[in-house]
Order: structure tokens, then sequence, then C-alpha cells
């Protein structure tokens, strides 16, 4: 009994913890719907904030929770809210999660810029340590009691303020429609701000509170988000009673499964259980309630990037292969590793051109697929063409497997499922005997296929990139055809999609599948280039930097993809060659994401309209200039030829012309 | 002749590349109602945003009671007593009518007044005061949102397209409040698609057509040309 009670108090006390960072949460999204993933971070960058005046500068506790409370986390809030997320609440969900996503690396970034990891441990003391409150035999500290309190504050604070107050009302309202607020003579920038002070100011309340129990940690602390989400979403993000309830349950599930784990029999393989408790909280709720209808008319302004035929695309596919093979030849077995990494990362990216490029599903969880076909690989121990077909098949599964239960979900739901998911893939399946154990690298054997050996490193890579052409060829086939029109047309309006009779659900678990079973083949390519590979190379952070990058080049190319793993290769390298601006580089990538998220084409779309420039715009001028020389400018009346550069599916451009005639007309009567 | 409460010369506004207004030129005298008519696609509704502060202008310049006010915010100009009622249904559907009523006062009335005003002219509201607004009918919350028109004092009223998805009987009631609002000496500038029920309850009436303005006159007067018009006749 008594120890049932001090689970109860520890469950209380997270639980607590819990709902002060989910209310933050609501706060923001209610009030902006800008799905804030970066909360978790942003309270983990103020704990170490807080640790740096209170402990390092040693300030007093109070002034330094004034300053990081009152002070800076209001002011970040208000930053986010103005420079990085302004317009994102109406923006498709795949930009605001990207933007939100960047943020979370950039606040990791910061935070190890600043705080790099050291052999001293941080840590925070809890407030009023040492004196001990005795209840009936359950032993509380000051902390938990301290946020037990503040909790039950911020509860009912935030209720007046939302339901009692006109600033709160508005707050409410501007969710709805900001232009009308400010019609009816409300600042809706002044209420959003407000809104994301508060609800910043409260995530880095929850880090303070949280850290000296979890530690003063970059990754722990920012996964404090999946159990805000969790919680908060059994408020469906809006209800803060709901909220409340949903972290208090959570925090006592979590401390009930830590302690009573020992009890059942089998506990030791489920080792990683416990840290898994909200990501499985997160991943029922979002499958049991009830989701939010469609929403009609998303598309805003998406402009496609080109696709070339497939005649294009085998020329180019047969150059890149050519180009590796020479390059291999004469290269170092090292740089020939950063080559065949680059090459399987890009095989990933291509995963997720089918699945967000085309598709329009965000997901945060590539690289446990990856993960998932390394490990099938590994385990198979088929070192020839059926291991790699296996390891795809196998991941497809499991793709499916996943997709199936979140099939009702859409946008912001989905990429959380599977930001579950990851984590689960993560701290469960990796951890467990099936797969590495506690990072226990796994031994793959290179393929041999058609009695030809590929062991050779030199070799290998050139296998690699013959694969990566493969697939790109496989995935244009299906943007090219058939099934790549119903995939954008599924994107642009799931509801006229439904009106058209289409089914979208096979088609879904297909798409889910088939991005998997890809994102296995990188994942099996990978640990046979590696020979032995561990379960730290599919960390779900992993997933959230391949998203960054795909962000920054291009999600909706081959090109970008390319591009994008080799760059995904290189950041890792570039931060051990320069281990000072480590932190710095994942700032950099997060700004880039934040400028470049909301074209989905990303860099590679400026890339692509670099020859219709220099046709529209220098021919002309070297013609006038040089008369002798045959330029031809672009055409207006778009043939065949152009269709595959660049002419963005660009309303403006058509509307613009036949506004031309018109006013023509008029003037000429 | 006194300075008009709104006076538009020569605005152009676009979307991204798309010319939507080029050229209108519009007054609105102190205390008379405008009906500001034609076609769909015309530019009315852009005009409005314009007018409001919603969307920035190209070229050209707007005078509000004599005061040049190009680049103001819209939640400015809302303080300052100039009401628009966009298009659709212009309430809050996740607050309560008593919550909407409540933002009404942002324009500068106190919410006590707000309150008052609005329950005396449509009792409904009184009754169904905790009642969703999203939850109300079209007409209600067509009256709701007129209840900001009604509190809100404004020295200009912007109104448009009142009559979008309600039953005719409906429209007739809304335009007998706008002619009872008019009657207490606010200037109103009503858009409408549909000709007959605007030009009852107004002074004069323009009609807009590709972005232009192209007819003024007394409302008899532009009735008899509306066909002509919208049709291609005059120009």
């Amino acid at each position: 009994m008594t120890a049932f009670l001090s689970y109860t108090v520890i469950g209380l006390f997270t639980g607590a913890a819990y709902a002060i960072a989910a209310s933050g949460l609501v706060l923001t999204y209610s009030t902006t719907r800008v799905f804030n993933i970066a909360h978790g971070a942003v309270g983990m960058v103020f704990a170490f904030v807080y640790w740096d005046l209170s402990q390092r500068q040693g300030l007093p506790v109070w002034l330094s929770l004034v300053l990081v409370l009152l002070v800076m986390a209001p002011l970040t809030g208000v930053f986010i809210q103005r420079v990085l997320t302004p317009g994102l609440g109406t923006a498709p969900v795949g930009v605001s999660l990207v933007v939100t996503v960047a943020i979370l690396v950039g606040m990791i970034g910061i935070a190890t810029q600043i705080w790099p990891e050291n052999s001293a441990a941080r840590s925070i003391p809890q407030f009023f340590q040492g004196d001990l409150i005795h209840l009936g035999g359950v032993i509380v500290t000051p902390q938990q009691v301290i946020t037990i309190v503040i909790s039950a504050i911020v509860a009912g604070g935030l209720y007046v303020l939302l339901a009692r107050t006109r600033v709160g009302t508005a707050m409410r309202a501007s969710v709805d429609n900001a232009e009308l607020l400010s019609l009816y003579g409300g600042r809706a920038n002044v209420v959003a701000a407000l809104a994301w002070a508060i609800g910043t100011s409260l995530a880095a309340l929850a880090g303070i509170l949280l850290a000296p129990i979890i530690g003063l940690q970059y990754y722990d602390l920012t996964l404090l988000v999946i159990s805000a989400y969790a919680a908060a979403m059994l408020g469906k993000l809006t209800s803060l009673p709901m909220t409340y309830v949903g972290a208090m349950g959570l925090g006592l599930a979590q401390s009930y499964v830590v302690g009573y784990l020992q009890d059942i029999p089998g506990h030791d393989k489920l080792g990683g259980l416990p840290a898994c408790v909200p990501a499985l909280f997160l991943f029922a709720i979002l499958v049991l309630l009830p989701q939010a209808p469609l929403r009609i008319g998303q598309v805003k302004g998406i402009i496609s990037a080109p696709v070339p035929t497939i005649k294009r695309s085998l020329v180019f596919g047969v150059l890149l292969v050519v180009g590796v093979i020479v390059m291999a030849s004469g290269m170092a077995d090292s740089t020939l590793t950063n080559v065949g990494t680059a090459i399987a990362y890009s095989i990933l990216m291509l995963s997720l051109v089918l699945l967000t490029g085309y598709g329009g599903f965000v997901s945060l969880a590539s690289f446990a697929f990856a993960g998932v076909g390394a490990v099938v690989y590994c385990k198979v121990d088929q070192p020839n063409l059926l291991g790699l077909i296996l390891a795809i098949v196998i991941t497809a599964i499991v793709g499916a497997i996943v997709a199936i239960p979140v099939l009702r979900l859409t946008g912001l739901y989905l990429a959380l499922a599977t930001l579950a998911f990851g984590q689960l893939m993560d701290q469960l399946f990796f951890t467990s005997q099936w797969a590495f154990q506690f990072d226990n690298p796994l031994t793959a054997h290179r393929p041999s296929i058609f009695g030809f050996s590929f062991g050779r490193e030199g070799r290998y890579v050139d296998l690699m990139a013959v694969m990566l052409v493969l697939v790109a060829l496989v995935v244009i086939a299906i943007r090219r055809g058939r099934l790549g029109r119903m995939l954008i047309a599924m994107r642009d309006s799931q509801a006229a999609c439904g009106t058209l009779g289409l089914d979208q659900r096979w088609f879904r678990v297909g798409l889910f599948a088939g991005s998997a079973g890809i994102a296995g083949l990188s994942g099996a390519l990978l640990a046979g280039l590696r020979v032995t590979i561990s379960s730290s190379t599919f960390i779900y952070f992993n997933s959230l930097i391949l998203l960054m990058i795909a962000a920054v080049w291009g999600v909706t190319s081959i090109t970008g993809a390319v591009i994008g793993g080799a760059f995904m290769m290189y950041l890792p390298v570039a931060q051990s060659n320069y281990p000072t601006y480590a932190g710095l580089m994942f700032v950099v990538v997060a700004v880039g994401a934040v400028i470049l998220g909301r074209n989905p084409n990303g860099l590679t779309y400026w890339m692509f309209r670099v020859p219709g420039w220099i046709q529209d715009s220098l021919y002309p001028v070297l013609a006038d200039r040089y008369p002798g020389l045959a330029l031809k400018a672009r055409a207006f009346e778009v043939s065949g030829e152009e269709d595959e550069a660049l002419v963005p599916v660009d309303a403006a451009d058509a509307g613009h012309n036949s506004g031309e005639v018109t006013s023509d007309v008029v003037a000429s009567r | 002749m006194s300075v008009p409460i709104l006076e538009v010369i020569d605005l152009h506004a676009a979307y991204g590349r798309i010319e939507v207004l080029r050229g209108v030129d519009l007054r609105v005298p102190k205390g008379a109602v405008v009906a500001l008519l034609g076609p769909n696609g015309a530019g009315k509704s852009t005009l409005l945003k314009v007018i409001s502060g919603q969307m920035e202008q190209t070229s050209g310049d707007i005078h509000l009671g004599g005061v040049h006010v190009t680049g103001a915010k819209p939640d400015d100009l809302a303080r300052l007593g100039l009401t628009t009622i966009p298009e659709g249904r212009s309430v809050f559907p996740n607050l309560t009518i008593e919550e909407n009523l409540l933002l009404m006062s942002y324009a500068g009335v106190p919410a006590e007044r707000v309150f008052e005003t609005a329950y005396s002219y449509f009792p409904r509201l009184h009754e169904r005061r905790f009642q969703l607004a999203g939850t109300l009918s079209g007409g209600e919350q067509q009256m709701l949102a007129m209840a900001r028109a009604l509190t809100s004092d404004p020295a200009l009223l912007l109104l448009d397209e009142l009559s979008m998805g309600l039953a005719p009987l409906i429209v007739d009631e809304l335009y007998e409040t706008v002619a009872r609002i008019a009657q207490s000496g606010v200037s109103i500038l009503v858009v409408e698609q549909f000709a007959r029920t605007a030009l009852r309850v107004s002074d004069y009436a323009a009609v807009m057509t590709g972005g232009r303005v192209v007819a003024t006159g007394e409302p008899d007067e532009i009735g008899s040309i509306m066909a002509d018009v919208i049709l291609g006749g005059a120009a």
C-alpha cells in the first residue's frame, strides 16, 4: 500500500509537470493553430539557461526564475510567433510541421553549441532539497508539492484567462478567423504574441521543474513534448480540463509501469517500456479518439516541380552511375564509405519524395523504417538479392501495419503518430534482443548478385549507385503514371477524391508500404556498406534532420533528394571535422528550413529556374548586344519541351495574361 | 458640399499578378447609403477589403472623412469607427453569442452597452446568449453579425453580400435593419449582387464591372440600366 501511494505521488508529480507543458501547447495551438513540435525543446533550452544562471553564474534562484520565466521565455515566444511562424496557422500542415521541427532542431543546436556535452555532469538541485515531508509513511519532496500546486495554479489561471476575460476570448476567436478579429478591432497579432509568450514560459517552467528529476539532457527533455502532446490530444488540443486529466493519467500510468514492471514475468525484455509509455499513450489516443472532419480547400499555391521523362531520367541515371564508377575506382575507402552513405541517404530521401513530396503525408519516422530494413538484412543473413528483397518486403509490411491503424489520421495527427512510432521503434524494438539490444552492433555481409560479388568497397558503392538510379526510375515512373495522378489529386484534396469515388484507404496503405520499402532498402544497403551497424544510426532525431534537409533541398524532386542525401551524409562529417561549430550547423540547417520550408520544392526549385531565367532574361540582352549570336528567347506558347522545364502551374500567370486581354478589349471600345 | 465620408480615387489593387481593381473612383457622401452593384468577379469585395485595410492597394488613394488612410491596419480603422461586415457569416462559430458580443466592444463601445443594444434589437439573441454562434441558423448568425453594425456606432459601415445563402424573407428583414441603421445617420456602403433589394434602401448606386466603376447615379436610373451594364451594353 505504501509503495502504491509513493508511486501515486511520483505519478502526480510527473503528471503535473506534463500538465504545465501541455497547457502551454494547447494555448499556442488554440490561438494560432501552429502546432509547436519544438515545445519540449524550448523547455529544454530554458532549463539549460536556468542552470547557467543559477548554478554556473550563481545568481539567486528567485532572480534566475524571474529572468527565465518572465523575461527570456516570453520574449523568445514572441520572437517565434513574429519572426519564425507568421502565417503558418493557415499554411498546409506539412509546412507548419517542417518549420516547427526546424525550431526543434535549432533549439538542440543552440543547446549543444552553448553548453557542449562534457564530462562534468550538469544538474539542477531540487527546490528546498533535503526538507522531506512525511505523509503517513510516504515521503514527499517539496519539489513534488511545488510542482503539483503550480500546475493547479496554471490550470486555474489559464481557465480564467480564456473563459472570463476579453483578451482570452479574443485568443479563442483568433484561431477561427484572425482577420475577422481585426475587423472587430481586436489586435490579432498582439493576442497571438501574448499566447506564445505565455505558452513558451510554461514550456520553460515545465522544463525547469522536470530537469532535476530526469536530468539536464538535450534529448530527454525534448521528448517531453510527446508526453505533452499525448495529454493535449485527449483534450483534442483545445480543452484545458481534458488536457489536465490526460496529463495526470499519463503521469500515473508511467509511474505505475515503472513501479510494477518488475513483478511481470519477462520484464527484463521490456526494459525500454517505461520510456515508451508517453508514445504508446499518444499512439492509442490518436488511433482511438474521433478525428476532426476533413478540411476542404487546403491547396495553397503548391507549384509542382518538373517531372522528367523516362528517357531523360535514364540518361541522367546512366551518367550518375558512370560518374560514381569512375570516381569510386580511385578513391580511398573512407571517402568511399562517405559516398556510399550519401547514396543510402539519397534512397531514404526518395522514400520521402514518394510519401511527402507526392503524397503530402509528413512522416517523422523515416529512419525507423530504415532501421527495420537494416535489422532484417542482418538477421536474415542472405548476402544476395534475396536478402535485399526480403528487407524491402518486410519493411514494406511493417509500413503497411503502421499505416492501417492510422488510416483515418491526416496531416498533423498522422505526423504525430509517426513520431510516436519512431520513438517506439527507437526505445522498444531496436533495444530489444531481436534487434540491436543495447547498442550491440549487428554484422552484415555484402551481397553477391548473379554470381558477381560486391565484397569490395568500390564495387559495393557502384551497386548502391545502380540501386539509387533504379529506385529513382521507379519513383519517376509512378509519378508519371496513373498512380502519380492519383497521388497528386489526393494530396491536393482528399475530399474531392472522395467525391470522385477514389478509395483512398488501401491506396494510402500501399503508399506507406512503398515508401517504407524504399526506406528498408536504404537501411539494408547502409548495413552492407558499414558491415557493422548499430542502433545509434537510426535514432528518431535523425528522421527530423532528414525532414529538415528535405525541406531545404526540396522534397518534390529526385534532384532534391540526391543533393539532400549527400548533404545528410556531409552534416555529421562536417560536425566531427569542426566540433566547435557542431551545434551551430544544426542551427544553420534549421534556419534554412524555416526560410525554405514554405515552398516544398526547396532550393532545387530555384536551381530549376536558372535555365529559364537565362533564356528569359539573359538571352534577349545578349541578343541585343551581339546581334550575330543566334540565341532564341523562350517563346510564349508552351511547347512540349517546355513542359518539362519548370513552367510553374501558375494561376497568376494565366490570370495576368487574360487580364491584359480584357483591358485591351475595354480600351478598344 | 461637405467632405464625403469615403472617397476612393483611382484605386488599383492586385492579387499577385492578377490585377483586380483598375482605377476605381467612388464617393460615399456623409449620411448616405450607397449600393455597389455588379456581377461576379467585378472586384466589389476586393474594393471593400482594400478600404477596410485587409489588403493593400498597389496605387491610388482612400480618404475616410477627409483623412488619407493608405496603409492603415484593419484593427486601427475598426477602432476609429469603420465597421466592416465581410462576406459570409462574419461571426466566430466556436464562441457563444455573448462572447461574440463581448469582442464587439473592441471597437470602442463598452461591453455593457453592446449587450444592451444588441439584446434590445434582437431579443432572440438574448434567449440564446450562451449558445455557440456556430449552432445558430444562417439568418440568426447574420443577425448577430448585424448586431455589430448596430452596437459599434460606426461613422461608416461597409456591408458585403448580406444576402449570401439566405432565404429572401430573411434578406428583406436584414435590409429593414439596414434601413433603420441608415435612419440613425450612419453612412453605409452596401455591396450586393441582388440589385433590387439593395437599391430599395439606397440613396445612390454605383455599378462595377472588370475592376472599374462604370456607372453611378440615382437608384432608379441605375436599376433601369443594370441589365445593360452587366451584360456589356454600356461602358
